[in-house]
């Protein structure tokens, strides 16, 4: 079963997670790599890089900026197969960012 | 109603969570283990008068819904070549090995932790472990909640979806998930009889079903997790609690509290059956919540009259049960217990203190207490205005009509 990872930081709030319990972000990618369970992962740029694109009436619109204006935002992802929800909530829960922000763990489509 | 037509009530509720417990295993797909559940029990329903009840109605259902169970994965197959799931079914012609169900209870034990996952909403979990562990119908379950049946149906689709789509497992949590998930059913159960036995709003008081299927429930789980203290003292709770349902409501539907009830009327077996859960917990020596909201119950349970409740030990329990669970309607709750075991105007003091947090505001069971302690020290104008307040915010016109009883009793204000 696929999860994704969407990694979500608060604006305002520091970015670095590191409250000295639980693994670094090194420490995470290196121990599910190892397992794999972490198919792939990166991190974004800034919303404020982010280009959303629509098309209405066969015209590009485009907007500066991410689709949802709001406090938190998307950081990063990780790609992960695992058995279960429950492994997958394991592995999110060990993210340092679940510390310093909030994890959202979102199956892939199955029909 | 018939002995055939009793036999079906009473296998049903027995058996129910069984089958769909099982067919789920088989299966992996819930709809179609309530369908067959369902099938198999309305088969009973046609040929039980006819024919005799089966001299094993459990096994009959269970038979009977699992070869419905493989019809229809059949008939599916063959359109769909889904033959790797009919072969997973167990083998309908073999006789029923009345020593392979034992794993049965394993699978009610799984159904438990899944509809309890979690990840799925509160609403949901209570929703899914009515539904599929209880037999109860969406209607039932939309009536006892107080919502729209379309609501509650919608509920359920959505967390069976849910444990579909994102792959909640179907199991009892390994060992280093257990503690913390065990918690979560728990309190499902808990809440399930909170909801029947105190009836937060409407006018039914007490809502005897819900009350029966959480003590079910929790009796299964007692049963199915016997070296779990907290398990043991939830189902001690609840039979203890349940033990005085008769006596809870007058012939009028009036409640009556505790010190006024007819103990005779308490079930003696609900409570002999409760203090030996909780005797089997406590030797466990790992006290929880559960156990010591049991062993108060107890104390009222086997106390001979109300003059002679054990109040200093109740108290005493409330005060260890305040530090496990830190909550303002466990401090109200020992208040009223030390009212008891040092008299009211130590407990008027504790309230001040309640009252002063604000934890509680429009919470109607504090002003009431507040009104029982003025009353009880004759402060009878300031104890009217608080049984007016109370009345104000109660859920429950059984709730309404008794403090206005109190109130009335209060006799004439002084001007």
């Amino acid at each position: 079963m696929r999860y994704m990872l969407l990694i979500c930081a608060t604006d305002g709030e520091d970015a670095g997670p590191d409250d000295g319990t639980g693994m670094t972000i090194e420490q995470w990618v290196e121990e599910y790599d190892r397992r794999g369970i972490r198919l792939e992962g990166d991190r974004f740029a800034e919303p404020s890089d982010a280009t959303t694109v629509r098309v209405r009436g066969g015209e590009v619109l485009l907007t500066d900026g991410p689709f949802a204006d709001t406090k938190e935002r998307i950081a990063g992802y990780d790609l992960l197969e695992c058995a279960d929800l429950d492994e997958a909530i394991e592995v999110a829960s060990k993210h340092p960012m679940a510390r310093a922000g909030m994890v959202e763990v979102r199956p892939f489509w199955t029909g | 109603m018939n002995g055939a037509e009793s036999a079906v009530v009473t296998v049903f509720r027995e058996e129910w969570g069984r089958i769909v417990a099982t067919l789920i295993r088989t299966t992996g797909d819930w709809d179609l283990a309530e369908e067959c559940a369902q099938d198999a029990v309305a088969q009973a329903v046609a040929r039980w008068p006819r024919d005799g009840v089966p001299r094993n109605p459990g096994a009959w259902l269970t038979t009977t819904a699992r070869n419905h169970a493989r019809n229809r994965l059949r008939r599916a197959g063959i359109e769909a070549g889904k033959l790797r799931e009919l072969a997973a079914l167990p083998d309908p012609e073999a006789p029923v090995d009345e020593a392979a169900d034992s794993g049965i209870d394993d699978d009610r034990l799984r159904l438990m932790f899944t509809c309890c996952h979690p990840a799925l909403p509160l609403e949901g979990r209570v929703a899914l472990t009515l539904r599929t562990l209880a037999g109860l119908t969406t209607a039932e379950i939309a009536r006892a909640f107080l919502v729209p049946e379309a609501t509650m149906a919608q509920r359920l689709v959505r967390a069976k979806k849910k444990i579909r789509a994102a792959a909640i497992p179907y199991r009892v949590p390994p060992a280093h998930l257990l503690p913390e998930r065990l918690g979560g059913v728990l309190g499902v159960v808990y809440l399930l009889f909170n909801e029947g036995y105190a009836a937060a709003t409407g006018s039914q008081a007490i809502r005897g079903d819900l009350c029966a299927e959480a003590v079910r429930l929790a009796r299964t789980l007692a049963r199915l997790m016997p070296t779990a203290p907290e398990a043991l003292g939830l189902a001690a709770l609840l039979l203890l609690q349940d033990s005085r349902r008769a006596a809870r409501t007058d012939a009028d539907g009036e409640l009556v509290p505790l010190d006024e009830q007819d103990r005779s009327r308490w079930d003696r077996e609900m409570i002999e059956e409760g203090t030996a859960l909780l005797d089997a917990a406590l030797v466990r020596r790992a006290p929880g919540p559960y156990q010591v909201q049991a062993a108060i119950a107890a104390c009222h349970a086997t106390a001979p009259t109300s003059d002679e409740t054990d109040w200093v030990q109740i108290a005493a329990l409330y005060a260890r049960l305040a530090r496990m669970v830190p909550s303002p309607v466990v401090r109200l709750n020992r208040a009223a217990a030390v009212a008891m075991a040092e008299g009211p105007a130590v407990a008027l003091e504790l309230v001040r203190e309640l009252d002063g947090s604000g934890e509680l505001a429009g919470y109607p069971l504090l002003a009431a207490t507040r009104a029982d302690l003025l009353s009880r020290l004759g402060r009878t104008a300031e104890a009217a205005r608080a049984y007016r307040a109370a009345i104000d915010q109660a859920g429950t016109d059984a709730e309404r009509r008794l403090l206005a009883r109190r109130l009335a009793d209060l006799g004439p204000e002084e001007p």
